[in-house]
Formats: C-alpha cells, sequence, structure tokens
C-alpha cells in the first residue's frame, strides 16, 4: 500500500497545490465525470494486463501441481491446495532451508546495499551543496554507473573480479600483498561481497540523485537562520540538512528497498542460474526453482510468498515512518 | 482503509474475470496436422564457434532442402543459455518451432512433458528406419520401454586431450591410461611450472558428466532401477569426491578452475597454459583458436585400471544432440521430411564434419573423414566404453542439484577447505532431498 | 520553464572549516576512484589484444589496438540487436510517457471516485517480484495472441509493452508531484480562454513541466534498455536485444573479454551520453516532482 501515506506525503508540501477541492471548469458536467476516468484509462489498462492479471494467474498457479508432466496445459494439472506453501515454509526440509538461507542472504544483501547506497549518496550530494572548483564534472562523472545498462557494468565488475586475471586480485594479491593467496570472488563466501560491490557501485547514484534534488528544496534562510545563530558547518548539517531530508529519504529508502530485494539483473548477470550459496538472492533462488527444476507451483507459491513480505515490509514501513513524522510535525 | 479494500476488491475481481476470459482459448493440446506444408522453423543449438558460424553452416543446407522438397525452413539458431526456458515456455505455451534440437541428456525429461512427437516404428519408417542409428546413440533419446522423443542427430564423447611439447617436456612418454597415472604426471607437469588438468568447476553440466563417469567406473549409479535418486549412495560419494579430488588433494586441477563456467578451460589449453583437458569433440574449437593439430594428442579418457570398455570401465557420457519434432506442428509431413533430410548419409556427414562430432548414423560413421585418428578416439568410446546419462524424466532436477553440489565442492576446495567423504556426502543429501517427491 | 540549472539555496557568510574541507575531499577522492575505476577497466580493456584480456591483469595495454571495435559486429550481429533495443526502448519510453501524463494530470487536476483506488493499485505494482508474472504474462501473450492474432509473444510489441508498464508506476508518481507544483491558475486562464482540458494540458501544463518529463523519460528509457529476464523468454532471432544479445561473445571458444568490453562501450555511450546531457533536467524534475 505504497501510497497510502506516500501520497499525502508528497502533496502536502507542493506549495503551488491548490486546496483540495475541485477547482471550477467551465466544462459539461459529463465530460467532467467522464475525462479523469478517459485519462486514466490506458495506464489502468496496461496495468491490469501485464501487471495484475498475470499476478492472479500466478497465485491460481501457486495452488497447483505444475510441474514437467503438466506445464502443456497448466489448466489441468491436478490442484494441489496448499502443498506448494507447505514445502516452501517446511524450514526443516531441504527446500524451506534453502528458501529460508536465501531470504536471510538478500535481507541481509538488501539492508548493506540500501545502507551503503544511502549513505555514499547523501555524503556525496551534500559534500556537494557548495560549488567548488570541478563540482559540475564531479557530478556528471557520478552519474555514469547510474546511466550503464546495468549487464555492461555487471560483466565489467565479473570481469574485475575473476580470480586468475582479475583486476581485484591483481591489486589486492600481487601489488598489494595483503592476501596470501588470491581469493575467489565469483565462487564462495565472497560472493557475497562482490555482489554488493556491485550493487551499490551502481546504485548509490540515484540516491545522489535524489538526495540532490532534495537539498533543493530547503529553504536558504533556515541556514542563514542557523549561521546567525552562529551553527558551524558540521552543525548546520545536523541540524537543518538532515532533518529537512526526511520525507525525501522516506520514499527513497523505500524505493531503493523494493528495486534491491526484487533485483534480478544484477545477481542473475553475475552469477548466472546457479549462484553460490553465499550470494543466493531470493529472486534467482525462485527463477532457479521454477525454470531450472521446472516446478512452477512451487515456484510461483515462493513468489507469493515473496510478495506478501513485501507488502507488509512496505506497510509497517509507512505506518511507522509517518506516524514519526506525524509526531515530528506537531 | 475502506477505499484501498475496494481497491483490491475490485482489481482482484477485474483481473479474474480477465484471466478466465484469457485461459478460455487455451493451449492448443491437439496432434499435429498439415495445414502449412510450405514452411517450418527449426530450432538449431550453438555448434559451432559461434551463432553466425552456425548459420553458415546450415543455410546452405536448408536451402538444399528447399530446393528438394519446396519447403522454406526458418532457422533460429539458439544459444545454449536460452535454449532450455525457450524450450519450456514454448512447451507451456504451445507456440514453438516444428523442428529443434535437443540437448540429448534432456531427452527424458522433455519426454514426459508429452509436447514432442514420439518417434514409434511406423514415423521412424518415414526416415529409414531405427536401424540406420548406433545403439548407443539410441539410448539418450528417452526413457527406455518407450518410444524414444527424439532422434540422434549429432553423436559426441569425451576425451583426454594432451599437449604433446608439455608431455615431452617433462619426460611423459605416452597420455595416462589411468587416474593414477594422471595424478603421476601431473607431478611431473608440475615440476616443469605448467598447470596439469583444465576443469570446468563452475559449470553444472560439465561437473555431471563427468561425475556421472566416475561413478559408472565405482560401478555405482545415480538412480536405482525404478527411478529414485540414488546420491547417497557410498560409491557416488566415493566417484564424486574423487573427481573433486583432483583439485582438493591431488592439485592436478588448478584452483583458479573452480570458477570456470565459460570454457575458459579450453582456451587456458589452447594457450598451453594446461597440458590436459577432458572434453568432447575439441578439435574445431581448438584450430579456431589457433592450436594447430599436430600440437595436441587425443587419447581415450582414463579408467580406475585396465582398458575402457563397459560396465565400471566406461570412461565417457553419450554425448550429443537429438533432433525433436513438437506434436503440434502444423507440417507434420514436412517435419518428418526434414528430419529425414538431416539424418540422411550425405548430410550427417556435412554436418558432422563441420562440428567435428561424430555421425550416430551408421552408414555415415564409415565414411573416411570419421576413421582419422582423431575421430577414431571418438568413435571408438562411443562405440565400446561410453554409456547414457540416466534417461529419467527427473534428469534436469538432477543435473541442476547435483552439479550445483559438485560446483560448491569446488569452490570448497579452491577456498582450502577441506573435502571429505562426509562433506561430499551432505552436499549430495541436500541435493537429494531437493529432488521431485516420488 | 522552471530553470533548470542548479541554483545553491545555501548562502553561509562562515567559511567551510577545515575539518569539512578535508573531508569532502578525502571522500570525494575516494568515491571517483570506485566509480571510475570499473569505467577505465572498460576502456582499456576494450582496446588491448586478446592475449592481454585473458592473461593476468595489467593496468596498461601492452599494446593498443582497435582491432575489437571492428570485430564485435561480426561476432554477434550487434547492430541489429542495437536497433532492437532502440526501437524498445524508444517505443516503451515514448508511451509510457505519454500515458502516465494522462494519468497523472487525472490524478492531479481532478477529483474523481476511485483516485485512492488508482494510484494503490497501480504503485503498488512496484513491488511484484518479475519472476511471479513471467510465465503468467506469457501465456497471456500467447493467448491473446490466438484470440486475436496479435502476435504479443516473440514480438518487439509485447516487450514494448511489457517494459513500458515496468516504468509506468513510478513515472506517474513522479508526474503527479510535479504537475502539483505547477500552479493551477495557469490552467484555470487556459480554461478561460477557451481551452478544453486536454488543450490546457498540453498548452500549460505539459510546457511548465518539461524537466519532470524528461526525467521520466531517461527513467522509462534506462528501465527497458537494461532489462533482461523478460527479454531472455521473450524475444527469438530477429527481436533479441543487447541486453541478451550480449551473452553472445561468451561463446563455445572462448571469452572475448577485449570484444566485450568493447560491445559493452559501444551500447553504452549513447546512453550515458544522453544522460549526462539531460541531466540537469533530470535533477530539476526530481526536485519538483518526487521528492516534494
Amino acid at each position: 500500500m505504497t501510497t497510502t501515506a506516500a501520497e499525502p506525503a508528497v502533496r502536502k508540501n507542493s506549495p503551488g497545490a491548490a486546496p483540495s477541492g475541485t477547482p471550477r471548469r467551465r466544462t459539461g458536467r459529463i465530460r467532467r465525470i467522464g475525462l479523469p476516468y478517459l485519462l486514466l484509462l490506458p495506464a489502468l489498462v496496461l496495468e491490469l494486463l501485464v501487471h495484475l492479471v498475470p499476478m492472479v494467474i500466478g497465485i491460481v498457479m501457486s495452488f497447483k501441481q505444475l510441474t514437467q508432466f503438466y506445464i502443456r496445459d497448466w489448466g489441468t494439472a491436478p490442484w494441489s491446495g496448499l502443498d506448494n506453501y507447505k514445502v516452501s515454509v517446511d524450514f526443516d526440509a531441504p527446500v524451506g532451508e534453502a528458501l529460508l538461507h536465501s531470504f536471510l542472504v538478500t535481507v541481509g544483501f538488501t539492508l548493506l546495499s540500501v545502507g551503503l547506497c544511502w549513505l555514499i549518496g547523501t555524503a556525496a550530494a551534500v559534500f556537494m551543496q557548495d560549488t567548488f572548483r570541478g563540482r559540475g564534472l564531479l557530478r556528471t562523472l557520478f552519474l555514469v554507473p547510474y546511466a550503464l545498462p546495468v549487464y555492461t557494468a555487471v560483466i565489467t565488475w565479473v570481469f574485475m573480479f575473476q580470480h586468475d586475471n582479475g583486476l581485484v586480485n591483481h591489486v589486492l594479491h600481487d601489488q598489494l600483498h595483503l592476501t596470501d593467496e588470491p581469493s575467489f570472488w565469483l565462487i564462495g563466501d565472497n560472493s557475497f561481497w562482490a555482489l554488493l560491490t556491485v550493487s551499490v557501485w551502481k546504485g548509490w547514484p540515484f540516491a545522489f540523485l535524489i538526495v540532490m534534488a532534495g537539498l533543493q528544496n530547503i529553504p536558504g534562510e533556515l541556514y542563514e537562520a542557523a549561521a546567525l545563530d552562529g551553527a558551524g558547518m558540521w552543525q548546520q548539517i545536523r541540524r537543518i540538512t538532515l532533518p529537512s531530508l526526511r520525507p525525501v529519504n522516506q520514499v527513497l529508502v523505500l524505493v531503493l528497498f523494493l528495486w534491491t530485494f526484487n533485483d534480478f539483473n544484477t545477481p542473475y548477470v553475475m552469477f548466472g542460474k546457479a549462484a553460490p550459496q553465499a550470494a543466493d538472492l531470493i529472486s534467482v533462488h525462485i527463477y532457479q526453482a521454477s525454470f531450472v527444476t521446472w516446478n512452477f507451483g512451487t515456484g510461483s507459491a515462493m513468489s507469493v510468498l515473496l510478495l506478501l513480505f513485501l507488502l507488509l515490509v512496505t506497510g509497517v514501513y509507512l505506518a511507522v515512518t509517518s506516524r514519526g513524522r506525524r509526531t515530528a510535525d506537531a | 482503509m475502506r477505499s484501498i479494500r475496494a481497491a483490491a476488491t475490485g482489481a482482484v475481481t477485474l483481473s479474474l474475470v480477465l484471466a478466465a476470459s484469457a485461459c478460455g482459448g487455451g493451449s492448443s493440446t491437439g496432434g499435429g496436422s498439415n495445414d502449412s506444408p510450405k514452411t517450418l522453423t527449426y530450432w538449431a543449438s550453438n555448434q559451432g564457434a559461434s551463432i553466425e558460424i552456425d548459420k553458415k553452416v546450415l543455410q546452405p543446407e536448408l536451402d538444399k532442402f528447399e530446393k528438394q522438397t519446396g519447403i522454406e525452413v526458418k532457422l533460429e539458431v539458439v544459444p545454449w543459455s536460452d535454449l532450455l526456458n525457450r524450450i519450456l515456455t514454448a512447451t507451456t505455451s504451445g507456440q514453438g518451432p516444428d523442428v529443434l534440437n535437443i540437448g540429448n541428456t534432456w531427452s527424458a525429461s522433455l519426454q514426459a512433458t508429452g509436447a514432442l512427437l514420439p518417434w514409434d516404428a511406423q514415423n521412424f519408417s518415414k526416415i529409414g528406419g531405427k536401424d540406420r542409428f548406433v545403439d548407443s546413440a539410441l539410448g539418450s533419446t528417452g526413457v527406455p520401454g518407450q518410444d524414444p522423443a527424439a532422434v540422434p542427430l549429432y553423436s559426441m564423447a569425451y576425451a583426454l586431450y594432451y599437449n604433446k611439447q608439455i608431455f615431452a617436456d617433462a619426460g611423459i612418454a605416452k597420455p595416462p591410461a589411468t587416474w593414477a597415472e594422471l595424478v603421476a604426471d601431473g607431478k611431473k607437469i608440475q615440476a616443469k611450472g605448467k598447470q596439469v588438468l583444465g576443469a570446468e568447476g563452475a559449470n553444472v553440466s560439465e561437473n555431471i558428466h563427468h561425475i556421472f563417469v566416475f561413478a559408472k567406473q565405482h560401478g555405482a549409479d545415480f538412480f536405482t532401477a525404478d527411478g529414485k535418486p540414488d546420491f547417497t549412495n557410498p560409491k557416488v560419494v566415493d566417484a564424486v569426491k574423487q573427481y573433486v579430488d583432483l583439485m582438493a588433494k591431488d592439485k592436478a586441477i588448478p584452483a583458479g578452475n573452480a570458477e570456470y563456467a565459460q570454457n575458459q578451460s579450453v582456451s587456458d589449453f589452447a594457450k598451453g597454459k594446461t597440458a590436459m583437458l577432458l572434453w568432447q569433440s575439441a578439435s574445431a574449437n581448438l584450430k579456431s583458436q589457433g592450436m594447430s593439430e599436430d600440437a595436441y594428442g587425443i587419447a581415450p579418457v582414463p579408467v580406475q585400471s585396465g582398458t575402457p570398455g563397459t560396465g565400471t570401465q566406461v570412461n565417457s557420457m553419450v554425448a550429443g544432440i537429438n533432433l525433436a519434432v513438437f506434436k503440434n506442428t502444423d507440417n507434420l509431413d514436412g517435419a518428418a521430411k526434414f528430419v529425414k533430410f538431416m539424418t540422411s548419409d550425405e548430410e550427417q556427414k556435412i554436418l558432422n564434419k563441420a562440428y567435428s562430432s561424430i555421425p550416430p548414423v551408421k552408414t555415415a560413421q564409415a565414411d573416411a573423414a570419421f576413421t582419422a585418428p582423431a575421430n577414431a578416439v571418438l568413435k571408438d568410446t562411443l562405440a565400446r566404453s561410453a554409456a547414457a546419462l540416466p534417461q529419467v524424466p527427473d534428469e534436469s532436477q538432477f543435473e541442476t542439484a547435483v552439479g550445483t553440489a559438485v560446483k560448491e565442492l569446488f569452490a570448497d576446495a579452491a577456498a582450502g577447505r577441506a573435502v571429505t567423504t562426509e562433506s561430499v556426502k551432505a552436499k549430495l543429501e541436500k541435493a537429494q532431498q531437493q529432488m521431485p517427491a516420488k | 520553464m522552471p530553470d533548470p540549472s542548479l541554483a545553491v539555496r545555501r548562502s553561509s557568510p562562515l567559511a567551510p572549516p577545515r575539518s569539512f574541507l578535508w573531508a569532502r575531499r578525502v571522500f570525494l577522492t575516494l568515491l571517483t576512484g570506485f566509480v571510475l575505476l570499473p569505467v577505465y577497466v572498460m576502456v582499456s580493456s576494450s582496446l588491448k589484444p586478446l592475449a592481454d584480456v585473458s592473461g593476468t591483469f595489467r593496468w596498461l595495454p601492452s599494446g593498443l589496438t582497435i582491432r575489437p571495435y571492428i570485430d564485435i559486429w561480426s561476432t554477434v550481429p550487434l547492430a541489429k540487436y542495437f536497433v532492437n533495443s532502440l526501437i524498445v526502448a524508444g517505443a516503451a519510453t515514448v508511451c509510457s510517457v505519454v500515458i502516465a501524463v494522462f494519468a497523472a494530470y487525472a490524478v492531479s487536476r481532478y477529483d474523481f471516485r476511485g483516485k485512492r483506488v488508482f494510484t494503490v493499485t497501480v504503485l503498488s505494482t512496484q513491488m511484484f517480484p518479475g519472476i511471479l508474472f513471467l510465465l503468467p504474462l506469457f501465456l497471456l501473450y500467447v493467448n491473446i495472441g490466438n484470440a486475436t492474432g496479435i502476435a504479443l509473444f516473440g514480438s518487439r510489441g509485447g516487450l514494448i509493452l511489457t517494459y513500458l508498464t515496468f516504468s509506468l508506476p513510478f513515472s506517474i508518481w513522479m508526474l503527479i508531484g510535479y504537475f502539483d507544483s505547477v500552479p493551477r491558475d495557469l490552467d484555470e486562464a487556459a480554461l478561460v480562454d477557451g481551452c478544453g482540458p486536454l488543450g490546457a494540458l498540453f498548452r500549460v501544463v505539459v510546457p511548465a513541466a518539461v524537466p519532470g518529463i524528461v526525467a521520466v523519460a531517461v527513467y522509462a528509457f534506462m528501465t527497458a534498455w537494461g532489462e533482461v529476464l523478460f527479454a531472455s523468454v521473450m524475444t527469438n532471432d530477429t527481436t533479441r536485444t543487447l541486453a541478451v544479445g550480449l551473452q553472445g561473445y561468451s561463446t563455445l571458444n572462448d571469452v572475448y573479454w577485449n570484444q566485450i568490453m568493447a560491445a559493452s562501450l559501444v551500447v553504452s555511450v549513447p546512453v550515458v551520453a544522453g544522460f549526462l546531457l539531460l541531466q540537469r533536467y533530470l535533477v530539476a524534475g526530481l526536485t519538483a516532482g518526487a521528492v516534494k
């Protein structure tokens, strides 16, 4: 329920917005009622077609025993009741255990990635709030990772993370002698950190962009007033900049969270169909459960569980952050 | 909150209505027809050095076919990374090609979907009879006792490729015939500063192909006679451990190979970095990477002791590509004609030469091109000491589950962690439990 | 049109303290290194001979060659994939922006029953895992194809349709914010002048919202340009996009790293260049749209 709280937040602060209530219009009554729906129609139809209907089909599939024996005509696949769900959440059995493991890896990965993206993005935006020589050039450079197509960025990182010939081992091992042996980055436990690095590299400029935009909306008088009170640069950042960014952060963190959690492109291009355990993100895990082991019923059940989890997190997040804001505003 | 609930209800209702109406059409489940006798769609697998090369090899032959029959064949060469997905989605939707290549190990899995045309006696008679094909190749066309789901097209086998120069430098007179010899030779090779044996540790399918052979050599199978997974059988565990030990204990496979999954081991071999490589039909590959045919020798894959043969002396899987027809094709007769064309002696010779594979058709195999020393080893292996991977419907899941387990074991070995009988068994046990319940 | 330049609103009479300056210097230097490292690798590797990229990494090439830039076009039909990606991403962007403009206008300027329902529904699709509806969507397209003869599966049209809905929710949401910031007096005045509501939209609101629309377009384009999952299942030989096509450089033979890097660079340069040219609009668009 992304919008229940976010949407009023979006509108509340816009200075130019007219007070709520319909502005007077000189068009016919029927057109006035029909027009908004007409304008919404294309968006509505497309979202229904591409997102909602398939989602409902997916939910139906999750109650079916949809293995290779039935995929040819999935309508005839036998109903399996809650079996797919039982298998998915039976954490003592390997399938459920693997799903839980993958889920935990994903949660850890997402929290770290979102946290780092936010931190780096905010730090960079705050540091670059004032003009200095080369600022424009740096800002342009910083947007490059975001502008690069995902697969080219990931492929380049894979090239750098190779065990024998990669740049990372060349620097860490051959040149700095930090490790006794060259490390493996694409298999084994380190793959988690490799994936995190790529994800942060790719993701932080988005946070940077949004925070930079958010900083534009902080009225200059606030800083002037603080400066008159004798607040130094660091205090200004702590007392004015960061609190003023709260509404921006609320949305930014949520969007980053959802995108990172559901990200398929990065792990898939990086590790292919069989991701190392340490970097077994849930989107690829479900992909493997559905397409590689040909059990689309269980795969769908896992997706539905994932969807429910995301709904819950989003709902709780919005409830908590909005209440926090209301108290702060009051 | 009320409006949200209303929203949800509305959306779900509308979706259901749309879904119901959309699915009412249903995918066409009927058999084939001859509604469009003038065209065929053909999905080829990527056999040559690149997709573009495949098109150059196949297109002239398809033109020939069109001239003979008036049927136009639309060719698409599908990369291996996409092929199985594309087949799955085609199966689900009924929107696929008429004729397609499948990896022969997938035969039983795809057979279970019921989407492929079964090759019963009548269908076989349209292409000259079952007897034209080599038995070992027919063993990889579906579950034994059922009508094959596909027809053999190209056959391949594993062999040991070795670098003559490195062997000479290390004072090794002849290629190793047993694993013990290979490990011993490895010490001499390492003394000369070269890597011993290349492997694709992160490639799930390659792992499966090798541990299957090791299991055979230990007298074990991954599936019981009635098709149940039996991965934790002590002999299977020993077999898997022996393969991983080539890296973990014997250090014959360099640790870096644990992350190889894109045929880097072939280019290491072509560049003279590694002395040996276990590969199927690598000749064309090596040539395109600039390694001359005189630079390497081809020998049978080692066994535990003695010489390659059947039973525990097996030293290769039956590798290869099968040609299948989608049951719901709208050009049934044309598809049969096309299969007949592709398995004809003449085409078999042309295509298998181009891909350095062995024709599964007996009469084509006799051609002089396939009796050269390089091919003789492959042909011998196929005829005498190759076995088909388990032909069970769960083969695809088996490849994923067990192949991934071996990949993880290699990762452990590469990271310097001990690979013990227990750790191997634990991984295999986990793989077994991920198999569909019976 | 709002001034897209980035005004510095903060006026601090006090000069920044040394600690701040040093922290800034160190942080931005490290960050620049982190950002540029892969870019350097990409550029330098694309100019190296194959032996260099398949051996131990070296910072400086042993020799420079433009061979990879010639070979990339013949190893895989890169030009074709490029055109496909351009058509798919371009069309998805145009459609997405137009549809988002209509929807955002309705939400921003009208009160109507079901407004909340609409925004909630559209935005909640942001959290759907793509994998959940990959197969169902595929089935749906096939069934629509069977029923109506409109080929969605395997065609560029199907991909365009899919991608435009990926970017639609975020686009609508951003534009609602942006339109809200366009003073209503402007379209009121246009209505008084005899424009219809659509006239007001296109003559007044849209021109005033150009930065927001550009930002949305950039976002939509990049979403479509980089998608891998749906592209790998829903395209065939003739409609394959770059995201899938670039895998063609890891062939049965060898991984042509230098060609991969050259191709990556070739497909990235237009996108990055376009993005950087439009970045001023992007920040301005986000400022008024997303973060208010």
